[in-house]
């Protein structure tokens, strides 16, 4: 499959301001991720370290802080910042007219 | 042949002229000295302590018997001079004692001004002037009666404060509309009634008194409207007069006081004056700086240097009544050509007004926050054009320039005069100076040797930075140590703009304290939000995402991601009922673990966040509310089962405990707060590890406070007893507000009272009634807001968002 499936999951009103929710899927869960500036982000809510849910965590500037060993990571390219290494996968995620949409690599997985 | 000088009184200024005439000639004189008071010399700045009982006599000496001795002057104490004879060159005392001098001093200092009423001679009317006076107030202050200070300046609110304190109930008659209005404009003069009044004492302005009246003693005093308050004692604080009769007699020239040149000679060349007594350049004076300057010159002058010359300066005024700061110094008058600048906080119960002509600082009145005195004062020194700050120089010195400036820039700035600590009267180069000679690293060093910060604390940050600046890197003071990578500030300095500038959302502090990052960070935002929340509790609206997991839904996140709930129990008092439904709410929830926390209540652990709703949902129906154990908040107050059942117990503990949690549960505090009620000093609660813990004893309560038992571990320190329940309620409450609003954000009670000082935190809780009362309300206001159950709310649907996800995708296709 090359081109992307975008599947919806709600709109951004349904995510308050420097805050995120989450979206549940057979690969585990999805943080959904809407900063100050209303940009959203989608990251993997699950992080490297200790496997804390990055989604519960404090949002600020385009970044969020773990909320069980204050690790922090770039929404943007899902990098730890600072001194620690590691990363989290981002997932593709679009806006249309406020409604959000996420592409999954499901389907390629299980063609191939 | 050594000259023979004869000095008329015995006060601060002529003490002070022979400590300089020592130095600069220490044998050209033999030294007489008259005392009309029976004593030495002594800092009559202190009597106010005094009579507080604050102090004892013995402590406010400066020369005691042995200094005379030491010198070879003698002292007729309880000696009063009732003739000069310039001819023979000779004075006389009451006692008949005449002595020959070469050269005279005269330094009779002031008598107070008694208002021209009927009665002022009546049994039971005072003066404040001396020791004798303070003793007798002392002494009628036992009958714990009823007095009237008739004047509202300085010295009257000073008399005024110290008769409470000796429980007395006391009314300030001032015949002007504000208090203290020679040195403070209305506004601070409004808020210093305030502060007065809220100490108990009733303050009447405009109140003309009539006379004084009673029958053979003091019974009241009687207005001009004739209204009559009954009194037992009055104090009459008006004023006072220099004492320039004797000169006067003797026919040396007289205006109001005794006229003197400005190297302090009389009309007579043998004679100086100084002190109270003494006119120079038209002006008398009265406080201390001034009369300090004179001695300097007359000590010169004596010592043969005729260059001397006295100096006239403004000096600021400051209100020696603790817990009240306020400061004022020159021209504060309106007027066309002057233009002033204005800052006001009504919750924090500070103003600052800065009063300026052509762009120079002419006037100052601060109150509440004092701290720039003696910048302002520079500036006005110097004539500095404020053209350039005048944006952010009502905020202060730390504040000035583009971006927030390094603060240690502007205490390296200041001249070695500038004074630091006002209460200790300890300036900049003294400080320097002594950690450097003595070798000092820390600041309880710093404050045993200099007693800078060593009063109110207010000064610490600045001690602390003139530490950093002296000893380098080998001295870290936590004072200027940033919040977080956002800022260059400190909590305290946040802290205090954020009441300074009455800042009151997160984007408002970041946009005026310039924060460096659009929206902080993990670190500055919990912590901002706190002190929004501390400082302005029914503006402020809570900054949900501001809030770390624990405090956002109201449970404890587990490394597993789920949560764990414990329901608030009452002082560790439990029923059947409770505990049925806690087990219903296991079963029903299937929860792995239930586990009895350290703080007397019951842990369900793995719960799913989707749960939680329908968790509480189901223990509020069985009474339960959340008990925080997540929150940087009250938490338990742990008790034991106390005089009801234990056959040790003094006090009901157990009841006091739920008393002091059902008062307290839902605060905010800067780091948790963990309490407990043992019944006796067997200490079966563990009060005396606890952040605040309280034991019973026979007598009472005895506070206890800034224990730790994690990281660190730590006995708690004893702040004090009290007698009854309510009492005890009173002063835990006052403590945990005081912390509150002093608090860094994470820092325990044990490292704020490190850092602000047992003995302080004792003094405002516990010795000054009037400002425990203010804190007490405080958190009472505070509660009125803050009260409010987090579970209900959220079972009713607050935040529900929290608990569900946004949306379960994948599954379908993934099925196909």
């Amino acid at each position: 499959m090359s081109e992307m499936d975008w599947i919806a999951i709600g709109t951004i009103a349904d995510i308050p301001l420097r805050g995120a929710r989450c979206v549940n899927t057979p690969q585990g869960k999805i943080g959904v991720f809407r900063t100050a500036e209303d940009q959203v982000f989608a990251i993997e809510d699950h992080c490297p370290h200790k496997g804390g849910p990055l989604s519960q965590g404090i949002v600020h500037g385009a970044a969020v802080t773990c909320p069980l060993h204050n690790w922090v990571f770039s929404l943007e390219t899902g990098k730890a910042l600072g001194a620690d290494e590691g990363a989290v996968r981002t997932i593709p995620l679009k806006v249309e007219d406020g409604r959000l949409f996420i592409a999954l690599e499901l389907r390629a997985s299980k063609a191939a | 042949m050594t000259e023979r000088l004869v000095i008329i009184g015995n006060g601060m200024a002529p003490g002070r002229m022979l400590e300089h005439l020592l130095e600069a000639a220490p044998d050209r004189y033999q030294v007489t000295i008259f005392n009309a008071e029976p004593r030495v010399n002594y800092d009559r700045i202190m009597l106010s302590p005094v009579l507080s009982g604050e102090k004892v006599f013995e402590e406010i000496v400066i020369h005691g018997d042995g200094w005379y001795i030491k010198h070879g002057i003698t002292l007729y104490k309880g000696h009063r001079i009732v003739a000069i004879d310039r001819v023979a060159k000779t004075v006389t005392s009451d006692h008949g004692v005449t002595e020959p001098y070469d050269r005279l001093v005269v330094a009779t200092g002031s008598v107070p001004f008694i208002i021209p009423v009927p009665g002022t001679d009546l049994p039971g009317v005072l003066t404040y002037r001396d020791l004798d006076d303070v003793n007798a107030m002392l002494l009628a202050a036992q009958s714990r009666a009823r007095a009237v200070v008739i004047g509202g300046g300085l010295l009257g609110l000073e008399a005024a404060a110290g008769l409470k304190e000796q429980g007395m109930d006391v009314t300030v008659l001032h015949v002007m509309p504000t208090l203290m209005e020679r040195q403070l404009d209305p506004a601070a003069g409004y808020l210093l009634q305030k502060a007065v009044e809220a100490r108990g004492i009733k303050v009447m302005t405009k109140a003309n008194t009539k006379a004084i009246v009673g029958d053979g003693k003091v019974e009241g005093v009687e207005l001009a409207d004739g209204t009559i308050i009954p009194a037992t004692l009055v104090v009459m604080a008006v004023g006072i007069r220099p004492n320039a009769s004797i000169a006067r007699d003797a026919g040396i020239d007289t205006n109001r006081g005794i006229v003197v040149d400005h190297g302090m000679r009389t009309s007579d060349p043998d004679i100086l004056a100084l002190g109270e007594c003494a006119e120079v350049g038209g002006q008398v004076y009265g406080l201390v700086a001034p009369l300090y300057e004179m001695a300097r010159v007359a000590a010169a002058h004596l010592a043969g240097d005729e260059t001397a010359c006295f100096v006239h300066s403004d000096t600021p005024t400051k209100l020696k009544v603790t817990g009240i700061d306020l400061y004022s110094l020159g021209d504060f008058a309106d007027g066309d050509d002057r233009e002033e600048i204005v800052l006001r906080d009504a919750a924090a119960g500070i103003y600052k007004r800065l009063v300026l002509k052509d762009n120079r600082v002419i006037g100052t009145v601060l109150y509440g926050e004092t701290g720039d005195g003696a910048w302002f004062n520079d500036l006005k020194k110097k004539q500095t054009d404020i053209s350039e700050m005048r944006d952010t120089l009502i905020f202060g010195q730390a504040y000035q320039g583009g971006s927030p400036l390094d603060p240690m820039a502007a205490v390296a700035a200041l001249a070695d005069d500038a004074e630091i600590c006002g209460c200790n009267g300890v300036c900049k180069g003294k400080i320097t100076g002594s950690i450097v000679a003595k070798g000092l690293t820390s600041l309880d060093d710093v404050r045993a040797h200099t007693k800078a910060s060593a009063s109110c604390g207010s000064c610490t940050g600045l001690v602390e930075q003139l530490m950093s600046l002296t000893l380098g890197d080998s001295y870290n003071p936590t004072a200027v140590q940033p919040m977080c990578k956002c800022t260059e500030l400190g909590h305290d300095d946040v802290r205090r703009l954020i009441k300074a500038k009455g800042l009151k959302t997160i984007p408002e502090v970041m946009q005026e304290l310039q924060w460096k990052t659009s929206c902080g960070c993990a670190k500055c935002r919990p912590a901002l939000n706190y002190y929004l929340v501390c400082d302005w509790p029914d503006e402020y609206a809570d900054d949900y995402q501001s809030r770390f997991i624990n405090e956002r839904v109201h449970a404890n996140i587990q490394k597993d991601g789920t949560y764990s709930v414990v329901p608030r129990m009452w002082g560790g008092v439990t029923s059947s009922g409770e505990l049925r439904a806690i087990a219903d709410v296991v079963d029903k929830f299937e929860i792995p673990l239930v586990k009895v926390t350290g703080g007397q209540r019951i842990d369900m652990l793995g719960i799913k966040k989707e749960d939680l709703p329908a968790v509480w949902s189901d223990l509020g129906k069985a009474g339960f509310v959340s008990g925080h154990a997540y929150a940087k908040g009250l938490r338990t107050v742990k008790t034991c089962v106390g005089s009801d059942w234990c056959r040790f117990g003094t006090q009901d503990s157990t009841g006091l405990g739920i008393r002091i949690e059902k008062f307290m549960w839902g605060s905010w505090t800067p780091a948790k707060l963990k309490m407990a009620v043992s019944g006796c000093p067997r200490n079966c609660a563990e009060a005396t590890c606890k952040d605040i813990g309280v034991i019973c004893v026979d007598s009472g309560f005895e506070i206890h406070f800034a224990g730790a038992a994690g990281l660190d571990i730590k006995g708690t320190e004893v702040l004090g007893l009290v007698k009854s329940e309510d009492e005890a309620l009173e002063v835990i409450v006052a403590l945990t507000q005081m912390y509150r609003e002093q608090g860094r954000y994470l820092e325990r009670i044990y490292k704020w009272a490190k850092r602000v000082g047992i003995a302080e935190i004792r003094r405002q809780i516990l010795d000054d009634a009037g400002k425990r009362k203010a804190y007490y309300e405080r958190f009472v206001f505070s509660q009125k807001f803050a009260q409010v159950d987090p579970w209900s709310e959220r079972v009713s649907g607050k935040d529900k968002h929290e608990f569900r996800p946004m949306a379960s995708v994948g599954y379908a296709e993934a099925a196909e």
